[in-house]
Formats: structure tokens, C-alpha cells, sequence
């Protein structure tokens, strides 16, 4: 994409921020992944890492061993398709064995290009068609709050997703019921599959839109790890309402040539060139 | 039926803190007793069933048994994507109630009438359906709801429908109901189709022919095992339902009687709404009697097939299925709809 032509009126934070050792490293995890399945969603992914990445580091409390204790954080990830930052994470902190993530997409694995919650341990909802993790992730916050139950929900929604309506028909009953155990975290990397959010469906005002559907709001430089953290530590953020969190974020983050190119929304067919120069991209990344 | 369907989700509730209901905006004082005695289980949210269906399956996860209520159309044609996925997919105890099943809403036509919500049912794999055809099969359809593993769709009927089933049967998901025991034919039906199938049975009898009528309030899964035992023992077989053919229980019974091996040839026809959205208001009652589901439908047809078995029987030719002749003998003297086998009359 012409950077030139960028519009003026939305937030680049995340363009010039730097990656360190531990966001290439879970980089480097997908483009092996790459290695045998050929496929995947690139830039989908390199958006979400350092979220997603912050989040079981830092932030959700879970036990890898016991994918299922009723005292979890629930996570979401709405956008399915971004679903490579989840496997390598949850693979990393010992969901899976790493040796599944060779066998993305294969007929034997439990690995595919959208995440399936009976296949894989620590995916909390089956997503790949958007528009559901949001009311999916508001009925168990509403439970939670009956229950006076102490987990708290997250779910990772694509700005492309925010497209549907039934997004905002969760927004709606979850300003209504005052989820502040809800956080709805957007990937906001300003590129769908055809274009730009811009183009295709402009968002803005998007804080504004969340607002006035009765969720608290911040924004934040979606790879700014220190930035992520400081923000999901500040949780819940007013007690009353659901959160937002607006992470904004560079599709295909890590490879330059990839960066808010819709050329690697989705990729496959990818050759052995190919990702051996994606993988000097990125470990020559700033 | 309406009614008792929902009076039973709060007496459920009253017993079972697992259960919840959630409405989508419908409708004046819906279950305001239960509002006020559990408001912590009583959900009602706006006109927006992609949500609610969403927000069912996340209860649902979290060990809740929810009974989601909206119109029948609304739940099966607005939110199929959340229907299938979340809940049918994840196989969770959900409960769809759908309210106006069939022509109940007639009067106020095509958006609110649901002709085909068990065809899109049926498609999903984990559904099970259940269209009982009065209160009191409801009630006792309602006990055992809750227990249920994944998800259900309850069709609902317009209420005060005659109860023709026994009060103090128990119900057993995917178990059918004889009503009518008959060694000349078998009427098999669904949800308000046992008053029709029944008096039809009557009128046959005193045509000196020998009726049955075998319901399937569950329409998914089949009971297979009473359908074999019925359907063979007889030559002639006529489903009815408030449905259209394309999918229905009619549709059910054609592919099991195709598939059934039977060692004798089965006259079969379907009765039930044409391929085509209703073009006319009126009521249930008189859009049914428009599209022919009506018990002199159900007695002729039966007759008709009854008299075509003798015939060929006496023929001899009940082996030599696919012969010219026989096809013809099946072809119904009734006018029906374009490219559409069945009885259906044109709307």
C-alpha cells in the first residue's frame, strides 16, 4: 500500500515499533508452520501477536494443564482467521506439543484455519465465521456475573469483523447488562481482505461508536508490549461497563513487504524462497 | 401450548437453577412472574436473535440449560449461522422455541409464517426437533427438555389446540406416538397433524378402510424402529404436516422408506405445503384448508392409494417394481404444484 495515501483522519501507532526477541521469536513459530503447511493468514496474524502475546504472559489466568478449570479467564479469538497467533501462543505455554503445529491444516491435526474448541485444547469457542465470538463471549460474562463468578471474559474481535451487525448487537446487550467482566479487544490494523477498512467499510469514529454503546474505552499501540500491558492491567476500566480496548496495530507486522499489503491477508501456496525471505525480513526487522 | 411451554421454563427453572430463559423482545408480560421470582434467570433482550442465539450458546457453555424464545421464522431463518454454529456445532443445551410454527401467523403473512423451519433444522447435524401437538404433549415434552443432551428446536402450535394425545403419557425424545392402530394404511404425522390424521382414520373407517395414525412429535431423530414396524405391516402410506413437502417430515419418511428395503411395494404420498410462499392472509385454519392439509385430503389420498394397491395386488404385479404401469398408478389425481410430487395444492 502507497503510505502516502494513508488517510489522515485514523491512528498509525505500531508502524515504527520495534519487535523484540520473544514477538520474532513467535514469529519465526508461524513461518515454520508455513514451512509444511504452505498456507495461512499472515498478515491476520502479525497483527494480533504481541495482543495475544501479552495477554497469556501477563494478564489471563489459566492452567495449561487443566484447559478446562472453572476458575480460567475465558479468551475468544472472534477473528478465527488469525487463528496462527493463538496455536503458536498456546503451544508455547504448553496447551498442545509443539509438533502439532507442523500439522496445521493436515487431515490428522488438531490444528486448522480456523480454531476448533473440541479440537484444541485452551480454544475457548469454535470462530472462523465473524460476528459471533462477541455474543458468544457476553453470555458467559452475563453468567459470570450471576454466579458472582471472578474470571474474566476476553474476546479478540478483526476491525474487518466489526463490519457485522451482530458485533454491535453484542455491544448493545452488554452495554445493557454492564459487563465489566467483557473485554472486547479489536485488532485494529486498518485492512480487510479486499482494502482498506477505509474503503471497504470505514469504522471511524470507532472509539466513539463503542462508546456510545455504553463500553468504557482506551487505545493503545497494538505491539507495544509495556503499552498492552499497562492497559489490560488497568481492567476493568470504569466497574460499570463492558471494556473496549482499540489496539492499534499494522497488518502483517514483522515483514515489511507485508505490512498493510491485503497481498498477504491470506497466502498460500508459499515456496521455500519465500519464506526464507520473510524470515530474513523479520530477523533484520527494527 | 404457547403457554404451557413457557409456564413449564419457569416451573423448570423453579427446580433446576441451570435453567434460564431468554427472549428476544416478545412479548408483553412473557413469563412476568418468572421476571420478578429469578430475575437472575430471566434474560430479555432486544430484536436481535443473532445476539440472542450468540449470548445462549456462551450461557450454554457455562453449564447453563437455556430456553431462548422468539418467532419461529426469526430464530431459523435470521440467526441460522448461530443456530448451526454455536449451538449445533458445540452440540450445547440449548433450547430454541419457536413461536408460530407453520401457518399460525397467517394473517400477517410470509415474513412471519414458518413453512420451512424444520427443513433447516433437520440440516443440522445435533439438532433435535420436537413439534408436540397439544399442551398437555407439551407439558410432558417439557420435563424431560431439560436433561436433554444439545440442542433442541421446539416448534410451537397456535395454542388451545384439542388435545389429542394422552395427558399422562410420558414423553420419550425420539419416540413416536401411535394414536390409531390400522392394518390397511398408516397416516404418519407431526405437531398439529394427529387432529387431521385422526379424523381422516375415522372417515376411512366408516369407508370400511383400516386406518392407522402413527405421530412423530419428535421429527429428528426419526423414530425408525416404529416407522419399519408400521410401514411394514401395510401397503399404503400418507404423511401430513404443516410443512412444506421440501424437507419436512414428509421428506423424513420418503428417504427412510426409500432406503428401507421393504420386501413389498409402499404407495406413498406426502401432504403438505407447496413450494411457494403463501399469498393470501386469512387464518391458519383457512390456509390450511386453501393448500389442501386437511382430513378429506388425507381420506381420499389414503383411499385413493388404498384402491391403486388392491388393484395392482390383485394384478400380481407387486414385484416388478419400475414398470410403466405401476409409476403411473402413483401419480396423484390431484392437481399439484409445478415439478412437485406430492399433494400440495397451488397456493
Amino acid at each position: 500500500m502507497d503510505l502516502q495515501r494513508r488517510p489522515n483522519a485514523v491512528d498509525w501507532r505500531g508502524l515504527a515499533t520495534p519487535l523484540d526477541t520473544r514477538s520474532k521469536a513467535l514469529r519465526e513459530d508461524v513461518l515454520e508452520i508455513f514451512e509444511s503447511s504452505r498456507r495461512g493468514h499472515l498478515g491476520s496474524t502479525f497483527s494480533l501477536i504481541e495482543i495475544i502475546r501479552v495477554l497469556y504472559d501477563d494478564i489471563l489466568r489459566y492452567d495449561a494443564a487443566r484447559p478446562d478449570w472453572s476458575g480460567r479467564d475465558r479468551f475468544i479469538l472472534s477473528k478465527g482467521h488469525g487463528c496462527l497467533a493463538l496455536y503458536v501462543v498456546l503451544a508455547d505455554k504448553g496447551f498442545f506439543p509443539r509438533d502439532e503445529l507442523a500439522k496445521f491444516c493436515a487431515p490428522d491435526g488438531i490444528l486448522g484455519g480456523h480454531p476448533d474448541h473440541k479440537k484444541v485444547p485452551g480454544v475457548e469457542a469454535s470462530t472462523g465465521s465473524l460476528g459471533h465470538g462477541a455474543s458468544i463471549g457476553a453470555g458467559m460474562a452475563l453468567h459470570g456475573m450471576r454466579t458472582n463468578s471472578k474470571h474474566r471474559v476476553v474476546v479478540v474481535l478483526g476491525d474487518g469483523e466489526c463490519n457485522e451487525g451482530s458485533v454491535w448487537e453484542a455491544a448493545m446487550s452488554a452495554g445493557k447488562h454492564g459487563l465489566s467482566n467483557l473485554t472486547f479487544v479489536v485488532d485494529y490494523n486498518k485492512c480487510q481482505s479486499y482494502g482498506t477498512t477505509r474503503e471497504v467499510q470505514d469504522l471511524e469514529p470507532f472509539a466513539d461508536k463503542w462508546r456510545s454503546f455504553g463500553c468504557a474505552v482506551q487505545e493503545v499501540d497494538g505491539h507495544d508490549v509495556r503499552g498492552l500491558r499497562a492497559t489490560f492491567n488497568a481492567l476493568p476500566f470504569d466497574g460499570r461497563r463492558p471494556n473496549v480496548v482499540i489496539a492499534h496495530t499494522v497488518k502483517g507486522k514483522g515483514i515489511p513487504e507485508a505490512e498493510f499489503n491485503t497481498a498477504y491477508h491470506h497466502k498460500s501456496g508459499m515456496n521455500d524462497d519465500e519464506i526464507a525471505g520473510y524470515r530474513a525480513a523479520l530477523g533484520s526487522y527494527r | 401450548m404457547r403457554k404451557m411451554c413457557l409456564q413449564m421454563v419457569h416451573e423448570l427453572a423453579r427446580h433446576d437453577e441451570r435453567v434460564v430463559f431468554m427472549g428476544s423482545d416478545l412479548g408483553h408480560g412473557t413469563l412476568a412472574e418468572m421476571q420478578s421470582e429469578l430475575p437472575d434467570r430471566f434474560y430479555m433482550e432486544g430484536i436481535s436473535e443473532m445476539n440472542l442465539v450468540g449470548m445462549a450458546a456462551g450461557l450454554a457453555m457455562e453449564g447453563a440449560v437455556v430456553y431462548a424464545n422468539t418467532i419461529a421464522t426469526f430464530l431459523t431463518r435470521r440467526s441460522f449461522e448461530q443456530v448451526a454454529m454455536d449451538v449445533c456445532h458445540a452440540n450445547l443445551p440449548v433450547r430454541l422455541i419457536g413461536n408460530g410454527g407453520g401457518l399460525v401467523y397467517a394473517p400477517l403473512g410470509p415474513t412471519h409464517e414458518a413453512t420451512e423451519d424444520l427443513a433447516i433444522m433437520r440440516a443440522l447435524p445435533n439438532m433435535t426437533i420436537v413439534a408436540p401437538a397439544d399442551a398437555e404433549e407439551m407439558r410432558q415434552f417439557m420435563r424431560v427438555s431439560v436433561d436433554h443432551d444439545g440442542p433442541i428446536y421446539i416448534r410451537l402450535a397456535k395454542g388451545y389446540d384439542p388435545v389429542v394425545t394422552d395427558p399422562e403419557a410420558p414423553f420419550e425424545i425420539g419416540r413416536a406416538v401411535s394414536l390409531r392402530e390400522g392394518a390397511d394404511a398408516v397416516i404418519v404425522t407431526t405437531g398439529i397433524g394427529p387432529r387431521i390424521a385422526l379424523e381422516a382414520a375415522k372417515r376411512l373407517a366408516q369407508r370400511g378402510i383400516d386406518a392407522g395414525v402413527l405421530h412423530l412429535p419428535t421429527v429428528k431423530p426419526l423414530d425408525l424402529d416404529a416407522l419399519e414396524a408400521r410401514i411394514a405391516a401395510v401397503p399404503v402410506v400418507v404423511s401430513v404436516e404443516e410443512h412444506s413437502l421440501i424437507g419436512g417430515l414428509g421428506s423424513a419418511v420418503a428417504e427412510f422408506i426409500a432406503e428401507a428395503g421393504f420386501t413389498t411395494p409402499k404407495h406413498f404420498r406426502r401432504i403438505g405445503l407447496p413450494d411457494a410462499y403463501p399469498t393470501r392472509y386469512g387464518s391458519q385454519a383457512s390456509q390450511l384448508e386453501d393448500f389442501g392439509v386437511t382430513a378429506e385430503r388425507v381420506e381420499a389420498t389414503v383411499a385413493e392409494l388404498c384402491g391403486s394397491a388392491r388393484t395392482v395386488a390383485g394384478l400380481g404385479t407387486m414385484q416388478r417394481k419400475g414398470d410403466g404401469k405401476w409409476q403411473s398408478r402413483m401419480i396423484s389425481s390431484h392437481p399439484s404444484t409445478q415439478g412437485q410430487r406430492g399433494t400440495a395444492l397451488p397456493g
